[in-house]
């Protein structure tokens, strides 16, 4: 059960490393929406002479065979609506027109165009690299320990920095999903500084209370749901601001913030991060319910409404609902994304406020 | 983002008149506006209802509910819960006078089981059942019947293609009725249920539908979650839990007066405790005792106790280790290593030169990671006055050679010292009023020995266990130190329930989340050709909720029927039909 403090040490060094990278990556995926917009606002500044004829010809090949290849899910959907008879339909299908060009492609695949964009992918590397480190601090840590590192405030900031960092990497070989690269770099070189400064704890060995398997299991799938949450929060933003701007875009408006072409539609955005939030909402379930089971070893009762509990219900309560907002009518779009960035506030107070300031049996802080 | 002239082309213009009336109908679909001048007609009472039935059983009433309920545990973790702390509560109450009996009013320290919380989560439950019990009917008849018939134009579907077969090799177009045939059983291999139709007319077709189990696993997820709350309810009636500490040594015996505290169920039934028993015969803690690390040196790493059960009277004793995280069951009662600390052994003389108390005095400890602990002793058998201890219990003390400050330096036994203050008069225990036995009110007590007197303290430890007390009043002995565990017996028949009840909502969770509800056709229609007729298999998906993979499903059918006629030729003449071809094929 010894802990090796110099090996500890090093793995505090590592963290740091890791977090000037991320802060590189940061810095690179802002300079990639800048730039990528700069351009982009240049091409539009040599096509306002021919605005309007262009809008006629985008018209005319919005339904072209290159698009619906390359968007055959969301151009299926506006061919249903086009031979529909009613206005709604009719207006999906024009709006899906005014867009075209604005936003990115609903499929989030890496286009042919990508040397276009240096930056990013230099920001991709960067974090990968970054990743590397941090993952390296947090196995030392872990040896040091000679345990799961995710016992005190400081090892759930890192531990979960890394699993938010990881999920992202991992959903980029899938889909291209750069644009909420300064978001999601952001966040974590955010949580790797607030973890070093806040609440720097030494490695230490695992207090009785913690010593179960279910520390294994129930943290582990915890963090693993908040770097899902972290996602579908960061896109929700996103889509929000998306949202806002298309219908701009639509009430034939001046677009403004050329940066959001290269994000998605509001709606592609959407139906993205809502099966982001099935999949974290399962997770979460289960941490609920391993939550419950280890309280039950631990405790004596398996729910006893202790700050956490409440909170973890109050954040599985928000986003049940944003499943079922999905569901009900008026409550798609805008305001289920806000529920989405409720949720995530809600996680964010679970964790940073709960774990600290309250009062509770889950006081594992180490402050 | 400045804003800029609207409607500055033609495009703009469109476009904004069509967002108009877009808005105008989502605003219509959002907010359904009552109109006052619109005479209502009298509902009356089954009427009304009727209406607040419908309105209950609403999403919209279920999504404002759910959000509700967040918003309603939310003060059950800002404010004290006496759930949890009974203790917290008052003190709360005490430092807010003015607010603290208003927010009681208000059950605030009562959140979930306030009349308020309840009747929030009551309402979401009947909502919750007056939406799944009709939408499970529905999926009944849905399950029994067949999927839906062949739409007229399957190229209006969201996702369709068509497949033109024979040719190869100048082979025959193969039969209508055939095609249709295989088709059904490639969709049956990919599990959808189908149906086929039409045949032996000029366009036979299948019906297919698959992801049934979607809308099963949503109807079990929300029932479950009812079952989960309708056994957290009988285990909460049922059940029982209590507290008990004991000193190493000690016996409990499972009765109702044995217990330091005992909540029963609202329909619990105190006959019912079993008659077990559980001595403790000794309890251990490992403390981290690696020297290079200075941080967590000395923090306790590991508790046992060792215990003996007897689950009946004349039943053979059981040995048992108790420890954190690892509770014992007896019968169906589970035991909880919740809390420990020391209880040094004293013996009171009081004046008269009677033993008025002699036995462990149970600490608190005051910080856990130090041991070091508060103690309090009643004597109120002493005379001519009654006696009155309050201080502190050091484990390991160490005076600090420069200073001369008494410090605790160990959070293992090593050198006990109790610091006490001693007090004289009449400890108010004689008029029955409950008091707490870890607080002395010493209000109205006389000082004999503190701090603050002359004398200082009384200093107990190994070396000078017996102190008199002044005015010829009496004498504290230190004897010995045991440790003592505090257990936490708690009965809950509901569990095993509630534990089953979740094991199906979660499965009933990813059933009703990640099953993909479509719904195919395919038609065969035989169409004239330059040489000779062509067969053409026409086939449309439909998605039933969220599908994003759709696409990647009509990718794969196009596969499959390829690999099955590939032998006399397949076609993909999505693209080539042209529109009119395609409305004469329909038209057919």
């Amino acid at each position: 059960m010894n802990v090796n403090t110099a090996l500890g040490t090093w793995s505090e060094l590592f963290m740091l490393l890791a977090a000037l990278v991320y802060m590189f990556v940061f810095i690179a995926f802002a300079w990639d929406m800048a730039s990528h917009s700069k351009t982009l606002r240049e091409a539009e500044r040599q096509d306002q002479g021919t605005a309007g004829e262009k809008a006629l010809v985008g018209a005319a090949t919005a339904a072209s065979a290159q698009g619906a290849a390359e968007e055959r899910g969301s151009v299926a959907r506006d061919e249903r609506n086009d031979s529909g008879s009613g206005s709604r339909a009719g207006w999906r299908s024009t709006s899906a027109e005014a867009l075209e060009g604005q936003v990115a492609g609903a499929t989030m695949a890496y286009s042919d165009q990508d040397h276009r964009r240096p930056a990013a992918r230099v920001a991709v590397v960067l974090m990968v690299l970054a990743f590397a480190i941090h993952l390296a601090a947090v196995v030392m840590r872990a040896i040091a320990a000679n345990r799961v590192p995710w016992s005190n405030m400081y090892e759930f900031s890192t531990t979960g920095a890394l699993l938010i960092s990881a999920v992202y990497l991992v959903m980029l070989t899938i889909k291209d999903l750069r644009f909420v690269g300064v978001l999601i770099s952001g966040l974590v070189t955010l949580m790797l500084i607030a973890a070093t400064i806040a609440y720097p704890t030494p490695v230490s060995p695992l207090q009785p209370a913690l010593q179960s398997y279910w520390l294994v299991i129930h943290v582990s799938i915890a963090v693993a749901s908040m770097g899902i949450f972290a996602i579908t929060f960061a896109m929700a933003i996103l889509q929000l601001v998306q949202d806002r701007r298309e219908r701009r875009i639509l009430a034939g408006g001046p677009s403004g913030w050329a940066f959001l072409k290269i994000v998605p539609s509001a709606q592609s955005l959407e139906n993205f991060s809502y099966r982001l939030n099935s999949v974290g909402f399962v997770f979460w379930t289960f941490t609920l319910a391993a939550g419950a089971i280890w309280a039950r070893d631990a405790w004596g009762r398996y729910w006893g409404w202790d700050p956490k509990e409440v909170w973890t219900f109050v954040i599985w309560v928000v986003y049940a609902a944003y499943l079922h907002a999905r569901a009900t009518r008026g409550w798609t779009g805008r305001r289920s994304a806000w529920l989405s960035i409720v949720g995530f506030i809600c996680i964010l107070f679970n964790y940073f406020v709960v774990n600290t300031v309250f009062d509770g049996l889950h006081s594992y802080s180490g402050l | 983002m400045g804003r800029k002239a609207k409607g500055q082309n033609a495009k703009g213009q469109q476009t904004k008149g069509e967002t108009t009336d877009n808005e105008k109908t989502r605003g219509r679909k959002g907010r359904p506006k009552t109109s006052s001048d619109v005479a209502v007609p009298a509902l009356g009472i089954v009427g009304m209802l009727r209406w607040a039935w419908s309105q209950l059983t609403r999403m919209n009433t279920a999504l404002f509910l759910l959000l509700l309920l967040a918003v309603a545990a939310v003060p059950g973790s800002i404010f004290p819960q006496r759930v949890q702390d009974v203790g917290a509560v008052n003190a709360y109450i005490e430092a807010n006078p003015t607010t603290g009996p208003i927010l009681d009013t208000l059950q605030f320290f009562d959140v979930f089981s306030s009349v308020w919380f309840s009747a929030i989560y009551l309402l979401l439950f009947i909502s919750l059942v007056g939406c799944v019990i009709p939408r499970a009917r529905k999926h009944w008849q849905a399950w029994r019947a067949e999927p839906p018939r062949t739409p007229a134009r399957l190229q209006r579907l969201p996702s369709s293609r068509s497949l033109e077969l024979g040719g190869r090799d100048g082979a025959p177009a193969p039969e209508a009725d055939v095609v249709v045939e295989r088709a059904a059983a490639i969709l049956r291999k990919r599990r959808y249920r189908v149906d086929v139709r039409d045949l032996g007319t000029a366009a036979p077709s299948v019906g297919a539908e698959r992801g049934m189990w979607k809308e099963v696993g949503n109807i079990v997820f929300h029932l479950a979650i009812v079952g989960i709350l309708v056994f957290v309810a009988y285990g909460s009636m049922f059940g029982f839990k209590g507290q008990k500490i004991l000193t190493v040594g000690d016996t409990f015996a499972n009765s109702l007066i044995s217990y330091d505290s005992f909540t029963p169920g609202s329909n619990f039934n105190a006959d019912w405790l079993e008659p077990f028993t559980i001595r403790v015969d000794d309890f251990t803690i490992d403390y981290n005792r690696d020297t290079e690390d200075p941080a967590s040196y000395g923090m306790p790493l590991h508790f046992e106790a060792g215990v003996t059960i007897t689950d009946a009277p004349g039943d053979e004793p059981r040995e048992e280790t108790l420890s954190v995280n690892h509770p014992i069951g007896v019968d169906n009662v589970s035991a909880y290593l919740i809390g420990n600390g020391y209880a040094p052994v004293v013996r009171v003389t009081d004046g008269n030169g009677d033993v008025s108390y002699e036995g462990p005095v149970v600490t608190v400890p005051e910080d856990t990671s130090s041991a070091v602990s508060s103690f309090t002793l009643k004597a109120p058998d002493a005379s001519p006055e009654q006696l009155g201890f309050s201080g502190t219990f050091l484990p390991t003390a160490w005076t600090d050679e420069e200073s001369g400050q008494l410090t605790n330096a160990d959070p293992d036994l090593g050198n006990p010292v109790l610091v006490l203050s001693a007090y004289s008069g009449d400890l108010g225990l004689d008029d029955g009023t409950p008091q707490n036995v870890y607080v002395l009110d010493v209000s109205d007590l006389r000082e004999l020995a503190s701090p603050m007197t002359e004398n200082g303290p009384v200093m107990l430890s190994e070396d000078n266990p017996r102190v008199e007390l002044p005015d010829g009043l009496g004498s504290i002995e230190y004897l010995d130190t045991v440790r003592y565990v505090g257990l936490d017996i708690h009965y809950d028949p509901g569990t095993r329930g509630v534990f089953v009840s979740f094991c199906l909502a979660f499965v009933g969770l990813i059933m009703s989340l990640f099953i993909v509800r479509r719904r195919a056709w395919v038609r065969v229609n035989t169409v004239d050709g330059p040489d000779g007729p062509r067969v053409v298999l026409q086939y449309g998906l439909l998605a039933r909720g969220e599908d994003p993979r759709l696409t990647a499903e009509n990718d794969a059918l196009a596969e499959l029927f390829t690999a099955e006629w590939e032998d006399i030729g397949v076609r993909d003449s999505t693209a080539t039909t042209s529109p009119a071809a395609r409305s004469k094929a329909s038209a057919e």
